[in-house]
């Protein structure tokens, strides 16, 4: 397996490029002249930085202005119900940053003062309660990290290669530690009616989302989560309240929570209704459809990436499953047709994204890159021909085919399809 | 009596102390009083539990469709822009490009109340009375051909509506009709005779700029 922690060059990479990799390699190892950037001495080892308090809340270097979180305007009506999209690109490591997480509303960021949300958990229970911030704050802890992906994302690549970047074919996931109670603890101690099989969760924002969950999803790993990667949560992301649903559709990780109400059956409500159904090639729709996919992309390189010089190459990417934990990825240089076993290194737990690694050494011929994540479960991610097959190209949600990104001979990346 | 246990006595008091066990009890929280629960219990299932009391014509409903909602949905539920539709393709599921609104796709009409109660008008939520939502309810309803003009929906006969698509879904099923997508061995070698690029996003180029900073709103 691929799991040990020295690199390793793909021995298939080894044996296609390794003649030109030698000569490209020790060429562009000398220099002719001094180099400037050495030579000549900046301003930064001269005069004094700024002092500690410049940006009491940190902020990344004025050179990474550039990595931020994008829309696709023509996508949406307006800005209150649209989505945008984590810079998958320019990251790496396993854990997306708070201010990177891509962000989807239907009614805007509500902008709720802590001292005045509560939490109302009702319906078939023996003790209804009422919760403020501070008293969920004194229930018992728990760290856990788990990757939260929209179900629509890839959506807009069920018909053929639409978006020239990994950011927006793939960008509708994040991966954080999220600090908060669990749901059993609660649950357990107010007395659920043994007749209940359903909870709904609701938002306390403009659009007032709601969503039916199993009680057994919420009894199994659900959690009440005020702390993402050891800060508040973000407005955006549900501020001061979210539930974390591990593994499945981030529509229902209902954000700026107000209220659980425990039933017999699921709601139907518009968000699992009029959306997160798949329409299939027969015309009916698949419902429930809450886990997701084993699924992979490589980040880098891809299509917004910097020009790929010839020679070494990490070819870096994220993978992730809703059924368990990334047990491997492989890596194809010829569009599929032959594969090999990428490192993993990050995390690879249950739910939670993980990151692989092939370093190549790269003639500079065409390379149509690939990459393909199998889970605990034994699920292959499916090539997207496959994918359609079954599903058709209606479905919206759920997309997790096998991307393909061309590296061209000029070293920059295109999203294609392949046979 | 033996010095033992009075250690063990003496010890237990002491673990007592720094760690008194946790009652079952939710050790936090209130019970909501009944204006509480009422002040935030405005869902609706598909038997129509949860529906107030009230009721609304398509009449009344047209003309609050087109004081408060046809700016965004046109006033045939069209839908202005790239705001959504609310009528039309019924019958289209299985075309090559369906169209799916209240009328053609949704399974309930219960579900319209619910939603319109909680997220509209767009910007001002939870702003309209109950007989208004019926009556919204019962015009868009009329839109799309599923009751007649003369319909007026209430609390006893909303969740009665039949819907077109009411049976067009069935649960998640993927662990039965995508079996094939586990695999105990995926193919590494030769697994197909070539690949040919089919498709390019540079044909479609409708991909926003990345390499510079978005403009601030
Ligand atoms: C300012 C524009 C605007 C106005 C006014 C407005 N809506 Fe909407 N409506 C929207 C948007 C935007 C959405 C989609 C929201 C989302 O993405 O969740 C929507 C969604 C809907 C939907 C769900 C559509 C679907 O297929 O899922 C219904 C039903 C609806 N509106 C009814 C109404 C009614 C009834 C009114 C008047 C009382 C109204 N709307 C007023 C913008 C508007």
């Amino acid at each position: 397996m691929s799991n040990s922690s020295a690199p390793r060059t793909l021995p298939i990479a080894r044996r296609a490029l390794v003649a030109a990799a030698a000569t490209s390699f020790a060429g562009a190892a000398r220099a002719a002249t001094p180099d400037p950037a050495i030579v000549n001495l900046p301003d930064w080892s001269q005069s004094l930085g700024d002092g500690v308090q410049a940006h009491p809340y940190g902020v990344p270097s004025p050179f990474e202005k550039n990595v931020v979180r994008r829309d696709v305007e023509w996508l949406t009506a307006g800005q209150q119900s649209s989505v945008n999209f984590t810079p998958l690109h320019a990251l790496d490591g396993t854990i997306t940053p708070n201010g990177l997480c891509f962000e989807r509303h239907h009614g805007g960021v509500a902008a709720v003062d802590p001292d005045r949300h509560r939490l109302m958990i009702h319906g078939m229970v023996a003790k209804p309660v009422v919760l403020t911030m501070q008293d969920l704050k004194r229930l018992p802890r728990i760290n856990r990290i788990y990757f939260l992906e929209c179900a629509a994302n890839s959506g807009m690549e069920w018909r053929g290669a639409q978006l020239n970047g990994v950011q927006f074919t793939h960008g509708m996931i994040h991966n954080v530690q999220y600090t908060g109670v669990s749901l059993r603890t609660v649950l357990e101690a107010i007395g659920i009616d043994p007749r209940a099989k359903w909870v709904m969760a609701e938002g306390a924002d403009a659009a007032g989302l709601n969503r039916s969950i199993p009680l057994a999803k919420m009894m199994d790993d659900c959690m009440l989560a005020f702390a993402m990667n050891g800060e508040a949560l973000r407005p955006e992301q549900g501020y001061p309240l979210r539930l974390v649903v591990p593994g499945w559709q981030g529509n229902m990780w209902v954000k700026w929570l107000r209220r659980l109400k425990i039933g017999d059956a699921p709601w139907e409500t518009r968000e699992e209704t009029s959306k997160y159904t798949d329409l299939m090639p027969d015309g009916r729709a698949r419902r429930s459809t809450f886990v997701m996919d084993a699924k992979s992309v490589i980040t880098s390189p891809s299509p917004q990436t910097e020009t790929a010089p010839k020679g070494r190459m990490v070819i870096s990417g994220i993978a992730w499953s809703g059924r368990g934990a990334v047990s491997r990825v492989d890596v194809s240089l010829d569009g599929g047709r032959n594969w090999q076993a990428a490192r993993l290194d990050g995390t690879a737990d249950p739910l939670s994204l993980t990151r692989f690694y092939a370093d190549i050494d790269w003639n500079g011929q065409e390379l149509l890159l690939q990459s393909r994540a199998q889970d605990s479960s034994g699920y292959v991610q499916p090539s997207k021909a496959d994918l359609r097959k079954i599903r058709g190209v209606n479905s919206i949600y759920h997309n997790n085919g096998i991307q393909t990104w061309l590296l061209r001979a000029d070293g920059q990346c295109e999203n294609v399809e392949v046979s | 009596m033996s010095k033992y246990p009075k250690i063990i006595k003496k010890l237990f008091w002491v673990l007592l102390i720094a760690y008194p066990a946790l009652s079952a009890e939710l050790p936090v929280g209130r019970p909501p009083l009944p204006a509480e629960i009422a002040a935030w219990d405005i869902d609706v299932r598909p038997d129509g539990t949860g529906l107030p009391p009230g009721q609304g014509s398509v009449k009344l409903g047209e003309a609050l469709f087109l004081e408060r909602c046809a700016a965004c949905h046109g006033e045939f539920g069209e839908g202005a822009g790239k705001f959504p539709e609310l009528a039309g393709g019924i019958g289209s599921l299985r075309q090559d490009r369906p169209f799916k609104t209240v009328g053609s796709y949704w399974p309930n009409s219960t579900t319209a109340f619910d939603y319109i109660r909680r997220a509209m008008p767009f910007g001002q939520a939870q702003s309209l009375e109950p007989d208004q939502i019926y009556a919204l309810v019962a015009f868009i309803l009329n839109l799309n051909d599923v009751v007649a003009e003369d319909f007026v929906a209430s609390q006893a006969n909303l969740a009665k509506v039949k819907m077109p698509n009411e049976s067009g879904f069935y649960d998640d099923d993927r662990d039965a009709t995508e079996r094939g997508f586990w695999v105990a061995a995926p193919c590494m070698t030769a697994c197909k005779p070539e690949a040919k690029i089919t498709g390019r996003a540079s044909a479609v180029d409708v991909t926003p700029e990345s390499k510079t900073a978005p403009k601030m709103e």
